[in-house]
């Protein structure tokens, strides 16, 4: 197997720059070295202008998502030697704003997370006297899975729905709603559905299902959104029905 | 809501990049998503032809051999063929699917997608061996 691999680095300088292009580097390919530990590399070794986004290393923090051969990985946990002999390229995420080279701008993300109030709702809380909120088991595992979503906007980059229409909430903001609609302590569902049954909301989507593929936490957004079209469907049929409630 | 343009406004050498006309054809799993939206051409064409075949049946023996006639046409039997390949290509994906949006519990325990899905496939059979057995029973 070759020691080295060829990376294809995307740059984008907004002072001198007004499209992309690749600058390519040979970095070293051992079979531990992941596509981030190639552009620290480069950074460290052969160009210290490459700007890109990491922290954690360890598929936590979900800042280095980038387009990888043209699919949107993680790149701490997406191994060069899986793309030996090369060449490698990678680009910024796909359907966002660039910033500069390989960092794109998820500000369009963060005001619709707050938009679907991922945190818990509740109507009237419980004096500090009566102790924990108690969930079991199964309780949990109803919402567990969504909650490991790290916001790393894989799914709004493989999104076409997303690239096309800017306004559509996307996926990672309706599963982190899901989040807590089937948490048993929220009570927040009906204030979420003014926002989710919207026509940018879970209607936008038209199962593409590619959100759920790129996922690196086994979230399942284009399942979470599914449910909750049923959910809604469920809800409008109800108060098309019994007007004054059940 | 803010848009993203008004946000930008300060920033207005950030590099927007346009999604291409083409970008179905960018990957498999795009394509095969465009594909899975056309079948719904098709399965209007089967509803418009099953009216044709009640209106036929209701117009007596010569106006049901005449739509016999017109369907053994090699246009209409293409279509036909290329209709049902394409209801298949539906009903497959739709099954698919399903699992994803149609969490079924069982008490307090989750029903395993593999088996939501089985269930689809049990019931398409089962509605199909009846159909059979109405059709060939005459």
């Amino acid at each position: 197997m070759r020691d080295r691999i060829t990376l294809q680095v995307a740059r984008y300088r907004p002072e001198q720059e007004s499209e992309i292009t690749f600058d390519e580097h040979e970095v070293p390919c051992p079979k531990d070295w992941v596509v981030l530990d190639g552009l620290n590399h480069i950074k460290d070794r052969i160009d210290g202008t490459l700007s890109y986004r990491w922290s954690c290393r360890m598929g936590i923090c979900g800042s280095c998502g980038m387009t990888v051969n043209g699919e949107p990985k993680l790149t701490c946990a997406t191994f060069l030697a899986d793309y030996a002999p090369g060449p490698l390229r990678v680009e910024p995420l796909r359907n966002f704003p660039v910033i500069r080279d390989l960092i794109v701008d998820i500000g369009d993300f963060m005001r619709k997370l707050v938009r679907v109030k991922p945190w818990i709702v509740r109507q009237v809380e419980k004096p500090l006297s009566e102790g924990e909120y108690l969930q079991t088991p199964e309780e949990l595992d109803e919402y567990k899975h969504y909650s490991m979503c790290i916001n790393c906007m894989l799914c709004y980059s493989a999104c076409p729905i997303y690239g096309l229409d800017s306004k559509f909430i996307g996926p990672a903001a309706i599963a982190l709603a899901q989040r807590y609609n089937f948490d048993n302590r929220d009570h927040g569902a009906a204030e979420r559905m003014d926002v989710l049954s919207e026509h940018e909301g879970i209607w936008g989507c038209t199962f593409v299902g590619e959100c759920t593929k790129v996922c690196p936490k086994h979230v399942d957004p284009a399942g979470a959104i599914q449910r909750y079209k049923l959910t809604a469907a469920m809800e409008s049929m109800k108060s098309f029905f019994l007007p004054r409630g059940a | 809501m803010a848009s993203t343009q008004v946000y930008t406004d300060y920033h207005p050498r950030w590099l927007r990049r346009q999604v291409s006309t083409y970008w179905w054809l960018e990957k498999w799993a795009y394509f095969a998503f465009i594909l899975r939206e056309m079948t719904c051409l098709f399965v209007a064409w089967f509803v418009v032809y099953l009216l044709l075949l009640v209106g036929a049946v209701a117009g007596g023996a010569e106006s049901y051999q005449r739509l016999l006639d017109w369907s053994a046409s090699p246009w209409v039997l293409t279509l036909n063929a290329a209709t049902f390949l394409f209801m298949i290509y539906h009903a497959v994906t739709f099954f698919v699917a399903a699992p994803q949006a149609l969490v079924v519990h069982v008490g307090r325990r989750p029903v395993p997608a593999r088996l939501v899905l089985a269930g689809h496939y049990v019931a398409w059979a089962a509605a199909s061996a009846l159909v059979a057995w109405i059709v060939l029973r005459a």
